[in-house]
């Protein structure tokens, strides 16, 4: 762009090494997928797809994570908002919690979570008592993967709240809106777009998951089994096409994802003029 | 009262652009109760469950072999996996924050896919490649090589996952520090070994070193694309998580909780290092 860029060095082999370990390791596998799909033929891929077993997991898979999303939109936003505008004892080991899905090991989630909401687990017990199934039905697959995609919405809004100018609501306050009309519509139109990102990000995390969901799924044909778990017990059979063609599928799904996160950011960006 | 309501304010910038104490606690609240029932109380379980029959129980679970030779492989997989995706994720920060070039936020976006792309196809997509019908799969087994159900495979299946986390915490922190420093280095005569050492690596070493940790927190807990390649053999090629696994399958509570919390462990340290080596507002 500008000359100075050029005194610095090292572009040719940090592009080149970027470009080929990408290309190696995630790009050539990944096409894979759409080979192995191709191979098994037209006929095989349809005979998967319309599988009754297949939709049902993939149904239950972009359902369960669609509403971990909604939930995570919501929380996601209180919790960002709280960490960012209040000042409160706690608040810093609270900020650092958020990213304890990033390190804690999916399997580990899993038993952990499976023995809360199991039916003689802490949570789990209390539930039965008002006759509410957590483990082993779709309640828990949503619950492990709220879990899973929390941070995605959190770590998407806080640097939106903090970059948020004060001017807007100064201005609002000064023209005579309550705080309650500020938040609704100043604050929260300008955070909306962020929020819808951060969510889709939760989503196209939740939608793959696995090791957290595996064990308090339950993992019950045509009710409980998820679209990742189905892969597998594919790949177990040797049916390595089909278990491709749902592995495109779903990888396409984690492509529009991106896209779509991509393209909120960018309307996020025009709106708080960042 | 009235200079006790306006000290109580003081603290706050303007009233006017803050929400009553009622509803700022009211906030502050549903976020503490939330999160405490989503990431304390599992946490909580898992040392209760490990420590149910106390601490002989405890150290008895680490006291078998299949559970030993777990943990040796995992950390054979990490001391693979995490240097590689180090150096990858130092040039990838590098020519991504200090270039402009076409294509770019193809690649950035690209580099963030394999967060994003089920850990159950990142073990497959090695299978398809290596396994016995893979696309290489008879040329391996005329030479006698074990990719899939060996070493190689978690090894590959691993550094796909994790790809994304040191590339992912650098480059917004090298773009956010931009490149003076480095410019007045070359200038001045340095050659780009002695800029990268001296100038550039002080300046991120926080960020990189969280980066490697929670590249190797990842690597050590990946379960989905593991146990696609490792075919769960016991003794051979099952790492820790996987070994989880069976020991809870198996009803082994205590055994399997006990390993979980060495991982769980591990998770905090992550988590406080990340706090250590972030300013208070950072998020990466």
């Amino acid at each position: 762009m500008s000359r100075p860029r050029h005194v610095l060095p090292g572009f040719r082999l940090s592009l080149g090494f970027t470009v080929t370990y990408l290309s190696l390791l995630v790009l050539f596998p990944l096409s894979m997928l759409a080979w192995k799909a191709a191979s098994g033929g037209w006929p095989h891929v349809i005979e998967t797809l319309t599988h009754v077993r297949v939709i049902a997991s993939l149904k239950l898979s972009f359902g369960t994570a669609f509403v971990a999303a909604l939930v995570n939109g919501v929380f996601g936003l209180l919790t960002a908002w709280a960490l960012e505008r209040y000042a409160f004892p706690g608040r810093r080991l609270l900020d650092a919690m958020v990213d304890l899905p990033f390190a804690l090991p999916t399997a580990v989630a899993g038993i952990a979570l499976v023995t809360l909401y199991a039916p003689n687990g802490w949570i789990g017990s209390f539930l039965a008592q008002h006759d509410i199934k957590a483990a082993y039905a779709p309640l828990g697959i949503t619950i492990a993967l709220t879990f899973v995609g929390f941070p995605f919405v959190v770590r998407t809004l806080q640097p939106v709240i903090a970059d948020l100018s004060m001017d807007v609501e100064e201005a609002a306050a000064c023209l005579g809106a309550n705080r309650w009309q500020t938040l609704t519509r100043v604050v929260f139109p300008a955070l909306l777009p962020s929020t819808l990102a951060g969510m889709t990000l939760a989503f196209g995390r939740a939608v793959g998951e696995y090791g957290s969901v595996v064990f308090i799924s339950g993992n019950l044909p045509f009710k409980t089994e998820i679209a990742p778990l189905l892969i597998t017990m594919r790949l177990e059979e040797y049916d390595y096409a089909g278990a491709a063609t749902i592995g495109v599928v779903m990888l396409a799904a984690s492509f529009a994802i991106l896209l779509i996160s991509n393209l909120l950011t960018n309307w996020s960006r025009s709106r708080t003029g960042r | 009262m009235a200079a006790i309501i306006l000290h109580q304010h003081r603290s706050r910038p303007r009233k006017a652009t803050s929400e009553s104490p009622f509803s700022r606690w009211l906030i502050i609240g549903i976020a503490v109760v939330f999160m405490a029932l989503m990431f304390v109380l599992p946490l909580v379980v898992i040392f209760q469950e490990a420590f149910r029959k106390g601490w002989e129980g405890y150290m008895e679970a680490f006291d078998d072999r299949a559970t030993t030779h777990a943990i040796w492989l995992t950390l054979q997989v990490a001391a693979i996996t995490v240097p590689l995706n180090t150096l990858f994720g130092l040039a990838a920060a590098w020519c991504v924050s200090r270039f402009q070039f076409r294509g770019k936020r193809l690649l950035t976006a690209l580099i963030e896919l394999p967060l994003w792309v089920s850990p159950v196809i990142a073990g497959m997509v090695y299978v398809l490649l290596f396994g016995a019908q893979g696309l290489f799969g008879p040329s391996l087994k005329e030479h006698s090589i074990k990719i899939i159900f060996a070493l190689p495979g978690i090894v590959l299946s691993t550094i796909f996952v994790t790809f994304t986390f040191v590339a992912r915490v650098l480059a917004p922190q090298m773009e956010a520090q931009g490149q003076a420093e480095e410019e007045a280095a070359m200038t001045l005569g340095a050659n780009g070994w002695q800029m990268f050492w001296r100038v550039t690596l002080p300046k991120i070493k926080w960020g990189l070193l969280y980066g490697i940790i929670l590249c190797n927190a990842r690597s050590m807990g990946e379960f989905g694309a593991v146990s696609v390649v490792s075919g769960h053999i016991r003794n051979k090629t099952n790492t820790v998580p996987l070994h989880i696994e069976v020991l809870y399958n198996e009803y082994q509570f205590v055994p399997a909780f006990a390993v979980a919390s060495v991982l769980a462990l591990l998770a905090l340290v992550t988590l406080i290092l990340k706090t250590l080596t972030t300013t208070p507002r950072g998020a990466a």
